[in-house]
């Protein structure tokens, strides 16, 4: 993908750095980053921060064109990248509400899991797509999850080799799903990007970052900052088991939103499959994952109710700012 | 490896198991040949399956969740 523009005077910093070849100075982001943490009214919504750390965790997944592979582990980018990490932690520890009285067992952390993901009655993106978007929202929906969808599964992958026994063949049994269990056609991101062609989208990597607003963007920041952190691992599994466990139901509303559009089953795919998929991925996810790694490491358990806490978090932002957005008659896409 | 071995062929080789969740599905792994009342074979399209147990489903014999909507409890 293209470098994106940058949308603040950290991103303008970063990028302009990104855009150099390693080895020339870098200057000290240190300052800067602090400053445009300083400044920051709310993190989640704030489009250079977002962007920033964005760009930062690209340079570890599929990288930019024309710039450097070698800037991935390049100690003042992760030096700065720590700083708004840090940020990031503290913004969420502050605002996660993590179950309480949780035993550390496999039986009754998949439980807790469970009734913290409880489909719930009310307003949701799902309910709200089958039954009343336009077929201009359902392809902005497209548009908002292509970001993460794209690159299905990539994040959560990162904790395989950070886990042993149980918890690992969970982890492998549910990743070797998402990736079609090796047929390339059969990816879930590629059956994503089969769903975006069929609503004339540009099914490209990275085709509408300029559009992704700063809430969206930190939906797939903290899957990266969570799965590129040894430390975070249990995190990592709470996030990939609330992920799951509130992902058959409305995949279900999906399809029918865009069945009610009128399109068929090549473009639907994607979301038939996770309706099925999905049920089989929540109960490996709550049980052999996520349950059993609490079993095996129970100083994890916080980080695991966590990471799922954070997931559901997340998802209500991103979901509030769809639907009030599309309430407004508005896109909820960015106008650049 | 030879021509049957074609990632569509997604025929299990693991020894087949049956796990019965709790208040949930029944997780079937392995070399198990899914077939129905007239016994045709039952398109399976993923290594590890969840038969739906609560009769709710809108995709059985498969699970699709619908079990922790209508708060059903396994026997
Ligand atoms: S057991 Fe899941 S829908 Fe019936
Ligand atoms: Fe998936
Ligand atoms: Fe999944």
């Amino acid at each position: 993908m293209k470098l994106p523009s940058p949308r603040g005077p950290l991103s303008r910093a970063v990028t302009e750095v990104l855009s150099s070849p390693v080895g020339g100075e870098v200057g000290d982001l240190a300052p800067l980053t602090r400053r445009a943490l300083e400044h920051s009214v709310d993190l989640l919504a704030d489009d250079d921060v977002q962007l920033t750390l964005y760009v930062m965790y690209e340079l570890f997944y599929r990288g930019f064109e024309g710039v450097d592979d070698d800037w991935e582990w390049s100690p003042d980018l992760l030096a700065a990248r720590r700083l708004i990490e840090l940020a990031l932690e503290q913004h969420l520890s502050d605002r996660v509400a993590v179950p309480e009285g949780v035993a550390p067992a496999r039986a009754a952390v998949a439980e807790a899991l469970f009734a913290l993901t409880a489909p719930t009655p009310g307003p949701s993106v799902a309910r709200y797509v089958a039954k009343r978007a336009t077929l201009e929202q359902v392809r902005e929906l497209l548009v908002q999850r292509s970001v993460y969808q794209l690159k299905e599964a990539d994040p959560h992958t990162w904790a395989i080799p950070r886990l042993v026994g149980r918890p690992k063949a969970a982890l492998v049994e549910i990743q070797a799903d998402e990736y079609g269990g090796g047929d390339p056609e059969r990816m879930h991101c590629e059956l994503f990007a089969r769903t975006m062609r069929g609503a004339a989208l540009d099914a490209e990597y990275g085709a509408y970052i300029e559009q992704i607003p700063a809430v969206t963007l930190a939906g797939v920041n903290v899957m990266s900052l969570f799965g590129l952190h040894r430390r975070w691992r249990g995190a990592t599994a709470g996030h990939l088991a609330a992920f799951e466990m509130t992902s058959s139901l409305p995949n279900r509303l999906y399809g029918d939103g865009f069945r009610r559009h009128g399109f068929g089953q090549d473009t639907t795919e994607y979301f038939d499959e996770h309706v099925e998929a999905d049920a089989v991925h929540e109960q490996i996810a709550g049980r052999d994952l996520a349950g059993a790694l609490v079993q095996q490491e129970p100083e994890l358990l916080h980080d695991v109710l966590f990471g799922a806490a954070t997931c559901l978090y997340l998802d209500e932002v991103v979901g509030e700012h769809l639907l009030s957005a599309w309430g407004a008659g508005v896109s909820s896409l960015r106008t650049a | 490896m030879t021509t049957d071995d074609r990632p569509s062929d997604r025929r299990p080789v693991r020894t087949p198991s049956i796990v019965a969740c709790p208040d949930g599905p029944i997780l079937v792994r392995g070399d198990v040949t899914l077939v129905d009342d007239s016994g045709r074979a039952i398109p399976r399209r993923r290594s590890t399956v969840a038969l739906c147990r609560c009769g709710a489903s809108a995709i059985k014999p498969y699970c699709d969740g619908t079990h922790k909507a209508i708060g059903f409890t396994a026997p």
